[in-house]
């Protein structure tokens, strides 16, 4: 058992008595009541857990949480408190992505972590950045598409800010 | 009432459970041979009777579901306007209650649309909520067998538009003028001098009388504004925004984690166990047996660990060491049932159909052809692994579950604990996928046995995707040593399969050929014959059951025929379908030749079919009918000598009827085409000892995104009643792919997945 610190979502949470072998996934969604990052298959194959440390995708159910030192982004983290979606967010709903959505949070974090590093990938980068990710539902074009249209809208939306009003 | 005759049902209820039988109310008695379809077996609905079970002349099974609308909620005097179990409108808004489990099929989107429709409300002053699981007030309330729009579709719209008239006639007596004279659009009645918003005229509309359902005027199709549009789903978001909607996303306070474990092979019983290390690890609050019911879809033996997080039951179920009572336990092995399978090629297995004169067809014919084909178990694999919280206290349980069959599960629970019906609770949550896997309350049993147990303090069950894929209820593999004739004018003219199936029981076989399989009731002459090999695993239902393996099977083999007859096989497709001709009149659940021929043509037509191709490149036809669903599909595939298969693009036409919400519609056919692409590539669970060999998704490669095809969706908009989609766009996948391949290469590949014939995706 150990004591943890943890940065997630711009915010010091600090944790005690966490078995040290615990998964970041399980720090998140049992001790800090973050239940957008999902359980898949906990040997890192399905995505359904993908969290971003320090801006990267990461696969948190096999990451221990005592090994993270840098800053959590989890899905609760894009839009906090009801604030407006982010344009990522939004072109999963305009585009009505998600069928049964257990594991879009994961696909849109595997997402945001793409635009932060590539913020106009090819469909082959995309393809290639969101092949950790399963879809049991089959909705990748969907996704594919949901991406591309987060990525333009930003260009747009980072054009607009700043220009002079 | 309308009656729905739906012969995929059987699968999708067969094994749902036979304990919920054994009151003996429901048992199908159709008086048939024990090769006919599985005997269905659904629980005594109450008095009400939603379902009923009718016997169907050639040893199938009608079920007929009563359709009306349920009886008037209890109205609170002058506040809110709530005529039935599915509106709510008072000051504040609009409510719209989703009646079934959501599983990613998209209904807690689509029956509300339904309801909004005939009520005349804008949609964006709609909100939703998933309806509480009550069998009083919205009878049968599950998700299975693409049944949810069709079942649904009149009680919705006569939910609305009951609404819709008293929120006029409340108007019209406001206003002193005849509800002839007034109309609604977007929640507003519309009058001469203005317009009066529902949740301003709800208190007044709720003392108006509920209407008689035959005096209501449901809208028609040219007057739909929300209908046929595209709706994003209700819950999207708060998915986006990673907010607590799924099972495995509930939370109580003072609330244990569990795990439990079973023996791998099903029927093992626990000898032993190192209950007190267990005990003694951090974390971990509790550590017993449970002897289990008898019952494999209820509670089989095992271990239950209770903890303080997740992390802390997981742990200790790895460190568990358990020694099994093998006795009884499963031994099946899959090499051996493909040896046994092989040896009955040639060999004649029970008749299941014998229509016309087989034998003198196959004299006669001019040319004929003899194959086997084989395809593998699998997993459902819904993304979500089982799961239940449960809090039992005083003699009931309260519990939130993502369940395909909520109301069957409330049976299962109050049978395992002892306890009365009326003393469970189901709250239902959002499923992280179905596929037919949330049809069974294994899980919601173990969290219930599990609470009980530590009666008081609410506890999780929280099953590893280990426990998921190792006791899972399987798609059956299975056999098929087939042959086909070819008259002197290239027509074909006779068709024989002899399907080796397995059985859990010793007598129901787990998936069967039945009147309604392909080309019975097409060609004159088809005979079927079955052979079922003992299997202990569990066997059930997984997304279009039958379906998934027949058409890949039937759809093949017609491609073979009209090779071997060197005639184009859009050509014979459609010589075998026949004059348009409804196969029974009236019934949706059985084929209609014309909206079949329909399908094919158009989605021949839009992939080009015909057009020059380079070498090593081809198209792939295949149509099928399942859930009251006619649809046709063409591959555009490429195959190089290395065996690397890529599906360019698949074109669908669907003729489901009218469309409810565009979006979900052309998703759910998105999904199944890669769901059907991705299982016949290259999944396969295989079984030795009685163990399944695949435990996580690392042996287990679903599709990813790289490898999905374009999908070209079409929708032929037909005057039937409609019907659903969360299963018939993914059977004729499979053979669409595989006709493809052969028309490419020349190999014709007749197992599934595709990867055992060496063939992988580019």
């Amino acid at each position: 058992m150990a004591d943890l610190t943890l940065q997630v979502n711009g915010q010091q949470r600090a944790l005690s008595g966490v078995d040290e072998s615990t998964p970041l996934l399980w720090v998140l969604r049992d001790e800090l009541g973050l239940v957008g990052a999902k359980f898949g298959c906990g040997i890192s194959q399905c995505g359904a857990c993908t969290v971003l440390v320090d801006g990267a995708p990461v696969r948190s159910c096999s990451l221990p949480a005592k090994a993270v030192s840098g800053a959590v982004t989890t899905i609760e983290g894009l839009a906090p408190d009801d604030a407006p979606l982010t344009a990522l967010q939004q072109a999963w709903v305009d585009l009505d992505v998600a069928q049964c959505g257990y594991c879009q949070a994961g696909q849109i974090m595997a997402a945001e972590g793409l635009l932060r590093r590539n913020p106009s990938p090819s469909d082959a980068e995309i393809d290639e950045a969101m092949t950790p990710n399963l879809c049991r539902c089959g909705t990748y074009l969907r996704i594919r598409e949901a991406v591309k249209t987060a990525a333009r809208n930003r260009e747009r939306d980072a054009g607009n800010t700043g220009a002079p009003a | 009432m309308t009656t729905l005759n739906y012969a995929d049902i059987h699968a999708t209820f067969a094994a749902v459970n036979p304990a919920l039988a054994d009151d003996g109310s429901a048992d199908a008695k159709n008086g048939s041979a024990a090769h006919a379809p599985a005997q269905l077996r659904v629980a005594k609905l109450g008095r009400r009777q939603f379902m009923q079970l009718t016997g169907l002349a050639g040893g199938g099974l009608m079920l007929a579901f009563t359709l009306r609308a349920p009886r008037a909620a209890a109205q609170t005097a002058g506040e809110a306007l709530a005529p039935n179990g599915f509106i709510r409108i008072d000051a504040d808004g609009i409510l719209i209650f989703a009646k079934n489990p959501e599983i990613g099929q998209g209904v807690k989107t689509s029956l509300p649309m339904i309801v909004a429709e005939e009520l005349d409300a804008a949609w964006e002053d709609v909100r939703v909520e998933q309806a509480p699981i009550d069998a009083a007030v919205y009878g049968v309330q599950f998700a299975g067998g693409s049944m949810s729009i069709p079942m649904n579709w009149d009680p919705l719209r006569q939910a609305g538009a009951t609404a819709r008239a008293m929120l006029v006639g409340a108007a019209a007596a406001r206003l002193g003028v005849s509800p002839a004279d007034l109309r609604t659009q977007d929640s507003h009645v519309l009058h001469p001098g203005g317009k009066l918003a529902y949740t301003e005229l709800a208190a007044e509309a709720a003392a108006m009388p509920v209407p008689e359902a035959e005096s209501l005027t449901l809208k028609k199709r040219g007057e739909y504004r929300l209908l046929g549009q595209r709706i994003t789903g209700v819950d999207n978001d708060a998915l986006v925004r990673g907010k607590p909607l799924f099972g495995v996303d509930k939370t109580l306070p003072g609330m244990k984690y569990a795990t439990y474990q079973k023996c791998d092979a099903i029927g093992g019983k626990v000898k032993s166990a190192n209950l007190d290390a267990i005990k003694a690890m951090p974390g971990v609050h509790d550590a017993f047996v449970l002897e289990g019911n008898a019952n494999a879809m209820e509670l089989a033996p095992g271990v239950a660990i209770v903890a303080d997080s997740t992390w802390a039951a997981i742990r200790a179920k790895r460190a568990l060491q358990v020694e099994w009572d093998e006795t009884e336990a499963a031994t099946d092995s899959w090499r051996d049932a493909a040896a046994r399978a092989e040896a009955l090629r040639g060999e004649s297995g029970t008749r299941v159909v014998d229509a016309g004169d087989v034998d003198g067809a196959f004299a006669a014919a001019g040319k004929r052809v003899d194959a086997s084909y084989a395809y593998n178990f699998v997993t459902h694999a819904q993304l979500e692994p089982m799961n239940c919280t449960a809090r039992f206290a005083g003699g009931a349980i309260e519990m939130w579950s993502p369940t395909q069959t909520p109301g069957f599960a409330i049976r299962n629970v109050a049978n395992v604990l002892g306890i009365a019906p009326d003393k469970v609770a189901v709250h239902q949550l959002r499923c992280g996928g179905g596929f037919g896997r949330r049809l069974y309350n294994d899980f919601m049993c173990e969290a219930a046995a599990i609470a009980q147990r530590v009666e008081g303090v609410p506890v999780k069950l929280q099953w590893t995707r280990e426990d998921d894929m190792c006791c899972d209820l399987f798609r059956a593999g299975g056999f098929h040593h087939v042959a086909g004739a070819v008259d002197g004018d290239g027509k074909v003219s006779a068709w024989r399969d002899h399907f080796v199936t397995f059985t859990n029981d010793g007598e129901r076989p787990v998936s069967s050929l039945s009147p309604r399989v392909f080309p019975s009731g097409l060609l004159a002459n088809v005979r079927f014959e079955q052979t079922q090999l003992d299997w202990k695993t569990r066997c059930a239902a997984w997304r279009a059951p039958g379906s998934n393996v027949f058409a890949f099977v039937v759809q093949s083999f017609l491609h073979e025929l009209a090779a071997e007859a060197g005639r184009d096989h859009l050509e014979v497709l459609l010589e075998v379908l026949g004059e348009p001709r409804w196969l029974k009149d009236g019934d949706p659940a059985v084929l209609h030749t014309g909206r079949a021929a329909g399908v094919v043509r158009l989605a021949a037509e839009r992939a080009g079919w015909g057009r020059e191709l380079p070498k090593g490149r081809a198209l792939g036809l295949a149509f099928y009918f399942s859930h009251a669903g006619h649809i046709a599909e063409v591959a555009d595939v490429s195959v190089d000598a290395a065996k690397r298969v890529k599906v360019h693009k698949v074109t669908v036409a669907a003729d489901v009827g009218p469309i409810v919400n565009l979006s979900g519609a052309e998703n759910q056919i998105q999904g199944s085409v890669v769901d059907g692409l991705s299982t016949m590539m290259g999944l396969a669970v295989t079984f030795e000892k009685g163990r399944a060999e695949q435990t996580n998704f690392d042996r287990y490669p679903m599709l990813r995104m790289p490898a999905t095809p374009a999908v070209d969706v079409h929708f032929v908009d037909s005057e039937f009643s409609p019907t659903g989609l969360g299963e018939p766009a993914l059977p004729p996948l499979a053979p669409a792919v595989c006709n493809a391949i052969y028309a490419a290469t020349g190999d014709r590949v007749r197992t599934m997945p595709i990867s055992e014939a060496g063939y992988r995706l580019a």
